[in-house]
């Protein structure tokens, strides 16, 4: 109980927190400055002071927490007593917000904080966490508090986490991202400067952050603590720092408090600092002096470090910690203090849980600290040894209100409090590492391996054990980061054991619900401006608005990072992929405006001379409005006097807001001839339907569906005006051998059949009339499609050819001179004689070996040659399939996934069952916006340029993208590199043209600009990434690379490249933590979990029962993925439908994928973006199941289902509301399949649960972070 | 006894038969110094209304390299029961259906008069004629209109169990499937890439037993009726059909400026052959092909579509310019060959005012006994009634066209046959009968003739292999045999059997009986036959000199004369013709190729080589009449002092009938003469000619070019090319002013001629 509500205290808190940082600017900061610094400052003292206690025994960290608490709060080592300090912290400290302020506004800013935590979680806590987690269920109470405290913390973690890691990250970078990520703030910021309240606290945060910076890492961890403590913290750290390096860091906080700004950051004292802080080391180092400065604390600076690392973590904690963390920096800053001053105080939470990831400290403190945190938190919470921990860290007393923070303070706390409790802070830092094992057997840690060995360290083995069982390379890892905290590890170990036996807690790892959630809540309510430089966009799953006013929506464009290197060293360095994903055609909402149409006259539209970039607002007009520069490539080019206007006193053109081209991201030209194809105005587009008459196709009864769907179909082709009717022309043709071609024009008494059965060298038989306007020959094409099951109705050909089929719709456009889009409806593997021609070549056994990538390519090059010359037709190919065995769709998808076309793939296709499902798609299908014999063009300013393409599409040189269709759906992303340094001050820039052909025939240019900054500091970098898009990357890239590698180097190199990812975060960024600890980037904090996702994908891990059609139809889907598309696939929605709130719009918040988290009694809903489950539980209530299914038990209930009955009760109503909602959001139709628990369909329902191992050995959640970690380790090692 | 005249025109009332030489020399050496082959033209299917055929099978000779028919020749032991083979001299029994037989009772193929008989024999089952249109579709609207009009027609006129497949090609090809409801459905080729006839039949979906067609029903390869969706009887599609020709359209693909549309004529009659030989193999059928141009694409194309590339002219041949012609010859000899085979003919409707590939195409028809008729347009009455005249009907309600035919000849021991010229193939069949020396299409004593008609007629070419030193006996007589499988137009087998005799002669002590029985009309065509025949692959002059070299030695051996007096050579008057069809032969447009286009030439050749004597010695010597108002119409000599100011005259070239009216008539006519009432009789004179043309029309197949020109028209042109131009204007005043008109040529006159030969004839030298 009492953990859930400080998780709920927590994390609302956090949430408060967050947001007011964000709100913070520099407003805030002084403010905090003011107010805080003093506190802080004595707080700083205390800390350090209690450090040094602390780094006697955990009692002194815990009684620093504690006096942090009662100091800070005043009294409240219970919760009671956060409110209070909250109240005053929060409202004035906001401080307390700040907490979670950090979480956040490291989330914002320094996302990469709230990562941290989680990685501390993960690292630390996996251990503690999992024996939290798992702990706690067979601990019983003690471990399910801790979990729960964990989980609390977990998600509150993800704050806090974030807060941390930010706090860590800042530190490196921080100096510059703060003042970066003040100025980005600014933006938010002033949204928050209303909350203000909070402001103070989002100042210190902020300085926190930049003296965490400045200091070391510690600086961020104040901004963890910031919130509360951190304010203290921040006031120490930045008194510490002060007095430490006052020189140096007076600038720099100076800087930091108020100038924030990152150019103030940039000082130089601090940069090196910064640049410093890269190197842990080096980091250290400031820190340490500012620390010594700090004075008593110092000592512990060493733990600072680690510290930091935790307190980063912990900052997520630190939001508690705020009420906690003050009490805490003040009482724990005895240990933390060490840490980082400043930071430290949260760091000590952070560390704390840092140290009850540990477990080491946990251990020894743990128990003491669980105790604590336990009584605070629920009880529960104390069994566990990371409550424990954590509350240990946090001392009851002042961890209890904590206590939600405790969750992570658990972590933290534990570790913070292990430290306290053990080694000091110090120990926390490495208690993180501590972890235990890892610190204890720090030295065996180095040892890895020696983790399991460490086991024998007892406390930390089992922690490690538990926790990393799988945990167990984490632990490695951390034991390797540990090494330096060896010492520390020396004194957790003792303590570790005891904590160490658990497991990590599931809850205490990032969740991806949790930053979904926290995201909707603070972007989801006010309209996205896409006015300011590189912001980042609300995740995929916010439902936002966009108002264009100078980018490009991230409905086109999202980007991967959004504040890029301006170095290809850094880049290199990071290995963050610079990507855009650009969906050029994408369907807005209704209440936002499509790109305006804009119409240069004859001349066409105005480029920039040199590098032909096309007018934008990045244009800068000089010399009166004469000249204009262009933003790309610096060139200079002349107005033509038709488009000449004056400027105003800022070098505005005066009709700027009259043109979109001059204020919007996102606008059309109208091309003239020039554009057009052998500079001919081109003819309407044609849609031709190519029907499979063979038996199977028959008797499926797809021929005689698609034929009646077709009536009414045709009159929804896509138009422009919806009041005139569609200039596309339809044609028909059937085949099985042979082709069947129908002559429908208008003036013919009935239609007429010509068969080419010369498959070996197609040619279209007809011209006239066989491409016909719909209204015209309206007749007799009803006729034509009444007749053409009946003529086949009786046939007995079962083969078919393929090859042809889309040669004899390429001869027809040709033909008529116009571009088109063919509907291929195909049913087997086509092995009649004609070119093209496939032989049955599924052999399982290839799977796995280095000739599995043979299985994914060509069977022939008949179909890229063919897809070639489809492309240059500007020749569209969509794919339906129905087969019922192997059709070697990596073969078949070869024309459609060049030519910008879609696959659609129903197995074992059955008239009745099936028809829904795939006459949906064709519909959609059939009626989308699309664009015709595309080409696509991504500029770039200098510096960058793109350099690989990801999509379905053709390309024929290195520029440019050719796609015979693009319709609303369909995505490319697009990879930069850098060729030559970026500018602070331009940022970079992109504009993506679409040279199209509208469905009405009119020829267009579609630009999407985008602006995104540039840094010079790592942390920047990871401040602001979106993992999404990032998956979204990593996916279509190692998709592309199965084609030529085998599978498992794909997997290595993309786990690599993440370890690298996160290594460099953690080593320029997050350098003060323990080596042991898994920090990670707020923005990134999902990155391993959606990674894994990607991982344990059927493409690239499949399981036994996955057909190889299926993987290669996967794989061509996910390459034309938009990321709203590759998150549901790749983190499958579930919805326990059973708390549906009838009455409101709201949707139950999701659950992870786990089966942990399905409730026997609960109804959950599964969304993958290709299926639909309908999940029941063995004891769903009969009254659910009444009003979903109409059935009054759990066996009643049909199996077979493919939708839920029409019940006339709110609730059944409801469901299918949402249901529909779900499948409106999709470009595919969702097919509903019921799953009851126990029933054999509930393999195929587990397969989605991505956070759980998988039958094919795909590795869980949990495993996975621990193996994540472990590399990460060995690489920084 | 009768003249040779006499004899010669009864034999062939009779059996259809006219032969160089009425005599036989007895020896190979006296027969080669005859410099006219002993050879014949012989009309197998001669219109015979006074012969009824027999319900029964031929008797044989069970000589198994002989098997002569029974015939009136054959010396008969009626009380054995027994015939000796007047060919190979074996004794056969008679079968047992002759057990009756008696000096008295004689079956009909042993009396004299029969010595032409025809048998309807009962072989398999009777299989429909097959009637298959290969369209063009790249035609002007008005054109396309008439011919679609006259095929819808033509459905009229076919017997109601006839089956039909129409093909339409342009750019494309379209086999149009005509049994369908509700849909019509057709099958496309593209008319570029030559198809293999197996390739046709399985995309046409005619192979294999069990695969289905797009209805999905099993197709039995020999249910003929099953099989072939693409040829449906008369009376059931006629509905059908009638609304598919009325729906064609013109080829719908766009032909760019200065380009000739794309024929794809080629792969379209590769098709139809290969359908026909997918679906009824040795039936009777004829594809016939309606074009309006030249094939411009793929195999068998004769002109590339540039426009600026003018079609091949004899310049062109000879200077070896022609790129498409040996392959499209080639293409189109191979297809002939392979519906010959299968006993498919070809007819070739080609209307164009410029040439339509007819140079190359011809042998299509040549082997295959198909038509060729050459037109402007279809739009115009040649066509039209033309095409109508094909299915023309005789005094028994039966189609003037027989399918399938095979003649084979059978020869007593002294000779043997050199070959065959006229519409037909060898079949290979090599006898004791055959001559290693060939002449014309030789190497056999079977040769296929695809499509028969009464006037079909064959030269045939013998070898007397007797040597000089093994005199016959007297009164021993030499005969042939000419047996002749046809299918009857009513689906009926029947066999022909005609059995000839001449008597032997010794050259030495009989030259003059032997010249007395020279037949110089038969000898004639015979002769012009075989230049003609050279002319497909000799140069013309060199044909020219082989023809006036056999004339020469001709005369050399029948003239009377002194050494080297020409004025003292005198011919009998049984050759006393032949140095004059020599004469208009070597002028004839089928040896003579100036002011002709290749395809003319083609087509001329291609009628003369078929055609029965009479009508041939009329394309060697055109007839011409005369009209005045001295006396009835007269003939006249074919000679430019015919050409008269007051006379009309009436020329008969078989290919134009052309009406001259003189420099006066013309002014009268002018005038208007003839309206007025007192002017009755020059009403009638004017009106004569035009009716006696009309006689001709009536029965000429294929219609005749109908010219009515005056003195000074261009049309003259047709006249004054075809007369001897005795007065040209080179002598026009020293042959005085009495009459005639001038010619502008310097070819020479017969007058010219005749001396020349005389000269050389006489000339020792030579």
């Amino acid at each position: 109980m009492i953990c859930d509500e400080w998780r709920s205290r927590g994390g609302r808190d956090y949430r408060q927190v967050a947001v007011t940082s964000f709100l913070a600017d520099d407003v805030c900061v002084h403010l905090s400055v003011k107010g805080c610094q003093p506190r802080f400052r004595d707080e700083l003292k205390m800390n350090v002071n209690q450090q040094p206690h602390m780094a006697s025994p955990y009692g002194q960290p815990q009684s620093g927490y504690q006096g942090y608490q009662q100091t800070g709060y005043g009294n409240q080592h219970v919760p009671g007593g956060y409110p209070t300090p909250y109240a005053p912290y929060n409202g004035p400290a906001s401080t307390y917000q700040p907490g979670p302020p950090q979480g956040y506004s490291p989330y914002a800013s320094f996302s990469s904080k709230a990562l941290a935590t989680n990685l501390v979680s993960d690292l630390s806590s996996p251990s503690p966490l999992d024996l939290g987690m798992r702990g706690p269920p067979t601990s019983g109470p003690p471990p399910v508090s801790g979990t729960q405290a964990y989980s609390q913390f977990g998600q509150g973690d993800t704050q806090n986490g974030p807060p941390p890691m930010a706090a860590l990250q800042q530190r490196p970078s921080v100096s510059q991202q703060y003042t970066h990520g003040t100025m980005q703030l600014s933006g938010p910021q002033s949204s928050f400067n209303q909350p203000f309240g909070a402001p103070p606290t989002s100042m210190q945060q902020m300085t926190n952050q930049m003296s965490g910076m400045q200091i070391g890492s510690t600086v961020p961890s104040p901004a963890g603590p910031g919130y509360a403590p951190p304010t203290v913290s921040q006031a120490s750290a930045s008194a510490a720092y002060t007095p430490s390096a006052p020189s140096s860091f007076a600038p720099s906080s100076a800087v930091h408090s108020q100038p924030l700004p990152p150019d103030s950051v940039a000082q130089t004292a601090p940069q090196p600092f910064y640049g410093a802080p890269p190197t842990p080391p080096q980091p250290f180092p400031g820190a340490a002096p500012p620390f010594s400065a700090a004075g008593p604390a110092q000592p512990p600076a060493p733990p600072l470090g680690s510290q930091q690392s935790f307190s980063q973590a912990h900052p997520p904690s630190q939001p508690q910690f705020t009420s906690a963390p003050p009490p805490v920096s003040t009482a724990s800053y005895g240990g933390p203090p060490p840490t980082t001053q400043a930071s430290h105080p949260r760091a000590p939470p952070l560390t704390s849980q840092p140290s009850t990831f540990s477990g080491g400290p946990p251990p020894t403190s743990s128990p003491s600290q669980y105790p604590q945190p336990m009584p605070q938190q629920p009880p529960v919470s104390q069994p566990n040894p990371f409550h424990s921990g954590p509350p240990q860290p946090t001392t009851a007393a002042g961890f209890p209100p904590q206590g939600g923070p405790p969750l992570r303070v658990p972590h933290p706390g534990v570790q913070g409090p292990p430290m306290t409790s053990q080694g000091p802070p110090t120990s926390q830092t490495n208690h993180v590492a501590p972890p235990q094992p890892g610190m204890l057997p720090g030295p065996p840690p180095v040892n890895m391996a020696g983790p399991p060995a460490q086991p024998s360290m007892q406390g930390y083995p089992p922690q490690q054990n538990g926790a990393f069982g799988q945990v167990r390379g984490p632990q490695p890892g951390y034991v390797g980061q540990y090494p330096g905290q060896q010492s520390y590890v020396a004194q957790p170990p003792a303590q570790a054991p005891a904590p160490a036996p658990k497991r990590l807690d599931p809850d205490s790892i990032p969740s991806p619900i949790q930053v979904i959630e926290d995201d909707k809540l603070n972007k989801g309510n006010e309209p996205f401006v896409t006015g300011v430089r590189g912001q980042v966009p609300p995740l995929v799953t916010t439902k936002f608005q966009v108002k264009d006013q100078g980018n490009a929506s991230p409905r086109f464009i999202r980007c991967t990072a959004y504040n890029m290197p301006c170095t290809s060293d850094m880049a290199k360095q990071s290995q963050v992929p610079l990507a855009a994903v650009i969906k050029p055609l994408a369907t807005l909402p209704l209440d936002e405006n499509g790109p305006y149409i804009v119409d240069h006259g004859e001349s066409g539209p105005i480029r920039c001379n040199r590098c032909k970039a096309y007018m934008c607002p990045y244009m800068q007009f000089i010399e009166g409005g004469r000249r204009f520069q262009c933003g790309f490539c610096s060139c200079v080019t002349e107005v033509p006097p038709h488009y000449f206007q004056h400027l105003d006193h800022t070098g505005k053109r005066v009709d700027c807001y009259d043109r979109p081209e001059l204020s919007m991201g996102s606008y059309e030209f109208l091309a003239t001839v020039d554009y057009c194809k052998n500079n001919k105005i081109p003819q309407p587009p044609a849609f031709i339907f190519l029907i499979d008459v063979s038996y199977n196709a028959v008797k499926n009864g797809m021929v005689a569906i698609v034929c009646q769907e077709l009536k009414t179909l045709l009159d929804y082709l896509p138009r422009e005006n919806p009041n005139v009717a569609s200039n596309i022309r339809v044609g028909f043709v059937t085949y099985n051998k042979v082709l069947h071609f129908y002559n429908v024009k208008a003036s013919l008494a009935q239609p007429q059949m010509m068969v080419v059965s010369d498959v070996a060298d197609m040619f279209v038989p007809l011209l006239d009339g066989f491409l016909v306007n719909v209204a015209e020959s309206r007749v007799v094409i009803e006729s034509l499609l009444d007749q053409i099951p009946d003529m086949f109705a009786d046939t007995r050909e079962t083969e078919t050819v393929f090859g042809p089929v889309i040669q004899a719709g390429l001869e027809a456009l040709k033909a008529a001179d116009c571009a088109g889009k063919l509907f291929v409806f195909h049913s087997s593997l086509p092995i009649a004689e004609a070119p093209g021609k496939l032989k049955n070549r599924e052999d399982k056994k290839l799977v796995g070996t280095d000739k599995e990538k043979s299985l994914f390519q060509a069977q022939v090059s008949f179909y890229s040659n063919l897809a070639k010359e489809c492309v240059a037709q500007g020749c569209c190919v969509d794919l339906f399939l129905f087969p019922n065995q192997y059709v070697d769709v990596a073969t078949l998808g070869v024309v459609p996934t060049s030519t910008g076309g879609s696959i659609y793939k129903y197995t074992y296709f059955q008239g009745q069952a099936d028809q829904e499902r795939f006459l949906n798609d064709l519909r959609k299908d059939v009626q989308k916006q699309m664009g015709f014999d595309a080409v696509m063009r991504v500029r770039t300013s200098t510096g960058i340029r793109p350099t690989d393409f990801f999509g379905s599409f053709y390309m024929s040189n290195t520029t440019d993208v050719e796609l015979a269709g693009l319709d609303c759906d369909k995505t490319v992303t697009v990879e930069f590199k850098h060729d030559d340094k970026l500018s602070e001050e331009t940022g970079a820039l992109m504009q993506c043209a679409v040279l199209y052909t509208s469905c009405s025939g009119q020829r267009r240019l579609r630009v999407h600009n985008m602006a995104v900054n540039c840094c010079t500091q790592l942390a920047d970098l990871y401040r602001n990434c979106e993992t999404d898009t990032i998956i979204n990357y990593f996916a279509k890239y190692a998709y592309r690379g199965v084609l030529n590698n085998p599978t498992k180097n794909v997997r290595d190199s993309l786990i690599n490249q993440c370890a690298q990812i996160l290594a460099c975060y953690r080593k320029n960024c997050a350098s003060p933590s323990s080596a042991g600890q898994l920090i990670l980037p707020e923005c990134m904090k999902l990155l391993p979990v959606y990674l894994n996702c990607v991982l344990k994908s059927d493409i690239l891990h499949p399981g036994a029962d996955i057909s190889l059609d299926d993987r290669a139809y996967l794989r061509q889907l996910v390459s034309a993925m938009d990321v709203a598309e590759s998150h549901a696939f790749f983190y499958p929605r579930l919805l326990p439908v059973h708390k549906l709130n009838v009455e409101g719009n709201a949707l139950p918040v999701a659950v992870r994928d786990s089966e942990e988290r399905l409730s026997k009694g609960g109804v959950y809903l599964l969304e993958t973006g290709l299926n639909l489950f309908l999940w029941v539980g063995a004891n769903a209530q009969q009254e659910l199941l009444q009003n979903i299914f109409g059935a009054p038990a759990f066996s009643q209930i049909d199996p077979n289902m493919t939708s839920l009955p029409i019940l006339d009760n709110p609730y059944s109503k409801r469901l299918r509301e949402i249901i529909e909602s779900f499948r409106a959001q999709r470009s595919r139709y969702m097919k509903l399949m019921v799953v009851k628990q126990e029933d054999k369909l509930e393999l195929i329902f587990k397969h989605f649960l991505v956070e759980d191992k998988n039958n094919s050995g795909g590795a869980s959640y949990v495993d996975f972070l621990c193996h994540m970690h472990k590399e990460i380790r060995q690489l920084l090692s | 006894m009768t003249t040779y005249q006499e004899f010669i025109q009864q034999n062939e009332d009779r059996d259809g038969v006219r032969c160089s030489w009425n005599l036989w020399p007895s020896s190979r050496l006296e027969a080669t110094r005859l410099v006219v082959p002993v050879s014949c033209l012989f009309t197998p299917l001669k219109e015979r209304p006074d012969l009824p055929p027999v319900h029964y099978e031929p008797v044989l000779c069970s000589r198994a390299n002989c098997k002569a028919v029974l015939n009136p020749l054959c010396q008969v032991d009626f009380r054995a029961k027994i015939w000796a083979c007047n060919f190979c001299f074996q004794r056969n029994p008679f079968p047992p259906s002759y057990a009756g037989i008696s000096e008295v009772n004689q079956p009909a193929e042993l009396m004299p008069q029969f010595s032409t008989i025809e048998y309807i024999v009962q072989r398999g089952p009777p299989t429909p004629l097959i009637f298959l249109y290969v369209v063009d579709t790249c035609l002007e609207e008005e054109d396309l209109q008439a011919l679609r009009e006259s095929l819808q027609m033509s459905l009229s006129l076919l017997p109601p169990n006839a089956l039909v497949g129409l093909i339409t090609f342009g750019r494309m090809i379209q086999v149009h499937e005509l049994s369908c409801e509700g849909i019509a459905k057709s099958y496309v080729f593209r008319g570029t890439k030559e198809l293999t006839p197996k390739q046709i039949q399985e995309m046409l979906g005619l192979m294999k037993p069990g695969v289905s067609g797009p209805h999905g029903q099993p197709l039995a390869p020999h249910d003929a009726a099953a099989s072939c969706r693409f040829l449906q009887p008369v009376q059931k599609v006629d509905m059908n059909l009638t609304d598919l020709l009325g729906e064609l359209q013109r080829d719908p693909w766009p032909v760019p400026q200065g380009k000739r549309p794309l024929r794809s004529t080629g792969i379209a009659l590769s098709i139809a052959v290969g359908l026909l030989e997918g679906t009824f193999p040795n039936t009777g059928a004829r594809v016939m092909l309606f074009t309006g141009g030249p094939p411009t694409q793929g195999p068998g194309m004769v002109v590339g579509d540039e426009l600026k590339t003018p079609i091949r002219s004899w310049h062109d041949i000879q200077k070896d310019n022609a790129r498409h012609l040996k392959k499209a010859t080639k293409y189109y000899e191979a297809l002939a060959n392979r519906a010959a085979v299968n006993g498919h003919s070809i007819d070739i409707y080609a209307c164009a005012l410029d040439q339509t590939g007819l140079l190359e195409m011809k042998c299509l028809s040549n082997l295959t006994g198909g038509h060729i008729v050459m037109g402007d347009s279809f739009n115009t009455s040649l066509f039209k009634q033309t095409f109508q005249r094909v299915f023309s009907k005789d005094y028994n309600g039966e189609f003037r066209m027989a399918f399938g035919g095979i003649l084979e000849i059978k020869t007593s021991r002294e000779l043997k046959v050199s070959g065959a010229i006229g519409p037909c193939v060898s079949l290979n069949s090599k006898g004791s009968c055959v001559s290693e020396n060939e002449l014309g299409v030789g190497g056999t004593c079977q040769w296929k003739i695809c499509s028969l008609s009464p006037s079909t007629t064959l030269a045939l070419y013998f070898e007397v292999v007797n040597q000089h030193n093994a005199p016959i006996p007297q009164g021993g007589r030499g005969a042939i045999q000419f047996v002749t499988q046809y299918q009857h137009s009513n689906m009926q087998k029947r066999i022909r059997v005609t059995t000839i005799a001449r008597n032997w002669a010794d050259a030495q002590s009989q030259i003059q009986h032997i010249e007395a029985s020279f037949d110089q009309e038969a000898a004639a065509v015979l002769m012009a036959r075989l230049g003609v025949f050279r002319a497909e692959s000799e140069e013309g002059p060199d044909v020219l000199r082989w023809l006036d070299r056999q004339l020469i030695r001709l005369c050399q051996k029948f003239g009377q004369f002194n050494k080297d007096d020409p004025s003292s050579f005198r011919l009998s008057e049984s050759l006393s013709l032949y140095p004059q069809f020599m004469f208009h032969l070597r002028r004839s447009p089928f040896l003579q190729v100036f002011n002709n286009s290749p395809d003319e030439s083609s087509y001329y050749r291609h009628h003369f080589v078929c055609q029965d004597l009479t009508q041939s010695l009329i394309m060697i010597q055109p007839i011409l009449y005369s009209y005045s108002f001295y006396g009835p119409p007269e003939p006249v000599l074919l000679d430019s002092s015919s050409i008269l100011p007051d006379r009309i005259l009436l020329m008969d070239t078989f290919f134009q009938l052309v009406i001259y009216h003189g420099e006066t008539i013309s002014q009268w006519r002018k005038a208007r003469y003839q309206d007025m009432a007192e002017y009755e009789n020059f009403k009638q004179l004017l009106q004569a000619p035009l009716d006696d043309a009309q006689e001709i029309l009536q029965t000429r197949f294929p219609m005749p070019r109908y010219i009515d020109t005056e003195h000074g028209g261009s049309q003259a042109r047709f006249l004054l090319s075809k007369v001897n131009p005795s007065q040209t204007h080179n002598n026009l005043y020293a042959w005085g002013q009495e009459s005639g008109a001038p010619i502008l040529t310097d070819d020479v006159s017969l007058q010219v001629f005749m001396d020349h030969l005389k000269k050389l004839a006489v000339s020792s030298s030579a």
